[in-house]
């Protein structure tokens, strides 16, 4: 028995190693299409719509890296995943990459055999109330019901907070965001806590969302980014760089509808692939980032179009906006 | 000699005739059931009326503009800004239909599907046509056979120039569809064998079905399903990747043979001694004996617990969803989650609540059917 065991563990951690030393830029381009993770629907970070086409912030990252590796954003294979399975099919192969709002902790990215390439959007928890309770900062929550999730980090998170600022409250309890909601909105409490994007699309998704407000307060950390399994640098760097040149392009100014346009910026020439050889590094052709531009779009078109002020979630920029805008969005340079 | 006059016939009494008399017998025949008739009608005037107001009287049926006759009707479609948010968005159901209906598969090629949901609905009324037919086992054998492979392939593709349509694709009630028809149709003739090996002679077999049966059915659904898809994953690293609905379908139909074999086990134990006795005496072997005597009238009886156990089969199939495979269930997230529909929820799942009863239900009234046909006692 002993050595059944031993000989199943010990093929099993071969295949592993197996797996990671496959290149999966090679696998990627053999299949034609990048396999990547995304939730099974969050309002603009990744849903489908009604024809069944993926849509949203985390999406459009899949698709840069497509545009990237294949010259084609389309050619992405979806699949939904849970919170729960969501690392496993990475470490098992299933997916190439996973875009699906995960947060960047220390215990993912040095645990699991996953690294995580970048931050896509800084997310954190907040406050919403009715905006006829006439509150315009969290710190005059004193003595209020909030309604919260149970056994997520959320609760936590409220407590030390709460704790460290001296802020007593009652907690009303429910077991899924809808059944939260509709605590809310009943009027079973005064305050909705949960990361800040989530409390957007539920305010859009409430009878009235020019009724409540979010406060700005924020009093967690939730950087949320693509992952890749840990052991193949070179895709690694290809999903970091993809995300990278959105960044970039935004903040050189250069968007879906100006790549043709020649400058004399230099940056922005090297972005586009037509001086430099920066594409030999990460092993692709060097109209890489011209493609994510022209087919995805820069970041700030992505964030517009699926979570920005104009659609029916309405997140302002805040610290998503570019660091030279006040926000902490920062890209290493492409030189 | 006594002369009788017919006397005028003298109507019974109010109480005794009529919906008074239904009343009186079937809701106030007692003090506890008056009480109980009159706080269920209590009930039904708390939830029915607000009910109906939400689903039909406020709801919005603004579904675009269509043509009848040469006649105009209808505006432009409600959106989910205007649709109001007390009642029901029934254009909501309207505009995500097909997602509801085939999930992400490609909408150009969702003929396929529906080539696969017209043979289904046709199989039934074959059945019908055949009933007295000379060849009719030959010809619901070939039906049997045939109509999950030619399924298989319409959906899948790959063969005939057919475009092929990954599992992953696939959602909506079609998956449903598919989980819950592959569930029962394989695991029933499992379900036969382990029955017949948990009453073997053959200790071994008796031994390894009884195990296989208690195990599977000491342990949840659940548990299996995420045993199929977070730790089999982990055993098949290297890029042999185990297609994820497969993973569901042989746990589902592991499962689901375990219960099928119980409620088998239970028919075959009804049928009298005296029919194997008999079937041994006129030198059938085991195959004969069991294919030709016990087990058309074991399964004839199990008819009602057979259809029971599969119709909470097709209602487990909505378990997929947490192992991340999107059914009709899981769509009903999705669909909500799309920006431009935030927050119907609701709607949703009443609609996938009527789909799953209108299929339960067929299905039940099916099976009553099937026991009036097959019935040979002298019952009636």
């Amino acid at each position: 028995m002993k050595q059944l065991v031993k000989f199943s563990v010990a093929s099993v951690l071969a295949l592993s190693a197996f797996a990671v030393q496959a290149g999966t830029l090679q696998d990627v381009q053999a299949n034609g299409s990048v396999k990547c993770g995304v939730s099974k629907g969050l309002a603009g970070f990744s849903a489908a719509d009604s024809s069944g086409t993926w849509t949203g912030i985390d999406v459009d990252v899949c698709r840069a890296v497509a545009a990237a590796t294949l010259g084609d954003a389309t050619a992405v294979t979806f699949v939904p995943l849970t919170a729960k399975e969501r690392f496993t099919a990475l470490q098992s192969g299933e997916i190439d990459m996973l875009s699906r709002n995960t947060t960047w902790t220390i215990t993912r990215d040095a645990s699991l055999g996953l690294n995580f390439a970048g931050v896509n959007y800084y997310d954190g928890q907040g406050f919403m109330v009715k905006s006829s309770l006439g509150v315009d900062s969290a710190m005059d929550l004193g003595g209020a019901a909030v309604c919260i999730q149970a056994g997520t980090t959320t609760e936590l998170n409220l407590a030390d907070w709460a704790k460290s600022n001296g802020i007593v409250y009652t907690s009303v309890v429910s077991d899924t965001n809808a059944q939260t909601l509709s605590n809310y909105d009943a009027g079973r409490c005064d305050v909705l806590t949960t990361d800040a994007s989530g409390l957007y699309s539920m305010r859009a998704a409430s009878n009235d969302p020019s009724e409540h407000v979010v406060l700005p307060e924020i009093i967690s950390k939730e950087p949320l980014g693509p992952v890749v399994r840990q052991g193949d640098d070179q895709w690694f760097n290809i999903v970091r760089w993809s995300l990278n040149a959105m960044i970039t392009a935004e903040e050189i100014g250069v968007t879906s509808a100006t790549v043709d346009v020649v400058s004399n910026n230099p940056e922005r020439e090297r972005l586009m692939g037509r001086s430099g050889n920066t594409h030999e590094y990460v092993g692709l052709s060097s109209d890489w980032t011209y493609n994510i531009i022209a087919q995805v779009g820069n970041y700030a078109e992505s964030f517009e179009r699926n979570i920005g002020l104009n659609t029916p979630i309405g997140i302002a920029r805040g610290v998503n906006a570019l660091w030279t805008n006040g926000g902490i969005l920062y890209s290493a340079p492409f030189r | 000699m006594a002369i009788y006059e017919s006397q005028e016939l003298r109507k019974p009494p109010i109480s005794q005739v009529g919906i008074v008399r239904w009343l009186r017998v079937n809701l106030f025949s007692s003090k506890v059931n008056v009480g109980l008739t009159l706080a269920a009608l209590y009930m039904l005037y708390v939830i029915i009326p607000p009910m109906l107001g939400w689903m039909i009287f406020d709801a919005n049926f603004n579904f675009g503009e269509f043509s009848f006759l040469g006649f105009e009707f209808g505006e432009i479609m409600a959106t989910n800004d205007n649709c109001g948010r007390a009642a029901a968005c029934w254009p909501f159901i309207y505009e995500k239909f097909d997602m509801f209906v085939y999930g992400f598969y490609p909408r150009e090629l969702v003929w396929r599907v529906d080539i696969v949901f017209a043979l289904a609905a046709s199989l039934f009324v074959i059945v019908r046509l055949v009933r007295n037919y000379k060849y009719k086992n030959k010809v619901l054998l070939a039906m049997i056979i045939g109509f999950p492979i030619a399924s298989f392939f319409l959906i899948g593709g790959g063969v005939f120039g057919l475009e092929v349509v990954k599992t992953h694709q696939w959602g909506g009630l079609m998956l449903t569809l598919v989980i819950a028809s592959v569930g029962i149709i394989i695991s029933f003739p499992i379900g036969v064998l382990l029955a017949l090996g948990r009453q073997s002679n053959l200790r071994v077999i008796n031994f390894f079905s009884t195990i296989y049966i208690e195990f599977i059915r000491a342990v949840p659904l659940i548990t299996i399903l995420f045993m199929a898809s977070f730790v089999l994953p982990l055993f098949f690293t290297g890029g042999i990747s185990f297609d994820k609905l497969l993973r569901a379908l042989i746990a589902i139909t592991l499962f689901q043979a375990a219960y099928f074999a119980e409620v088998v086990r239970g028919g075959l134990q009804a049928i009298p001694t005296g029919q194997y006795e008999a079937a041994d005496a006129i030198g059938l072997n085991y195959v004969q004996k069991n294919a030709l005597i016990i087990l058309p009238q074991a399964l004839k009886i199990s008819i009602p617990n057979l259809v029971g156990s599969s119709i909470s089969l097709f209602k487990d199939t909505t378990l997929v969803l947490i192992i991340g495979l999107m059914d009709m269930l899981a769509m009903v997230n999705m669909t909500a989650n799309d920006i431009n529909w935030l927050g119907r929820e609701t709607e949703g799942f009443v609609f996938v609540t009527m789909t799953m009863w209108i299929f339960l239900y067929s299905m039940s009234r099916y099976s009553k059917k099937l026991e009036v046909r097959f019935s040979t006692d002298h019952k009636n």
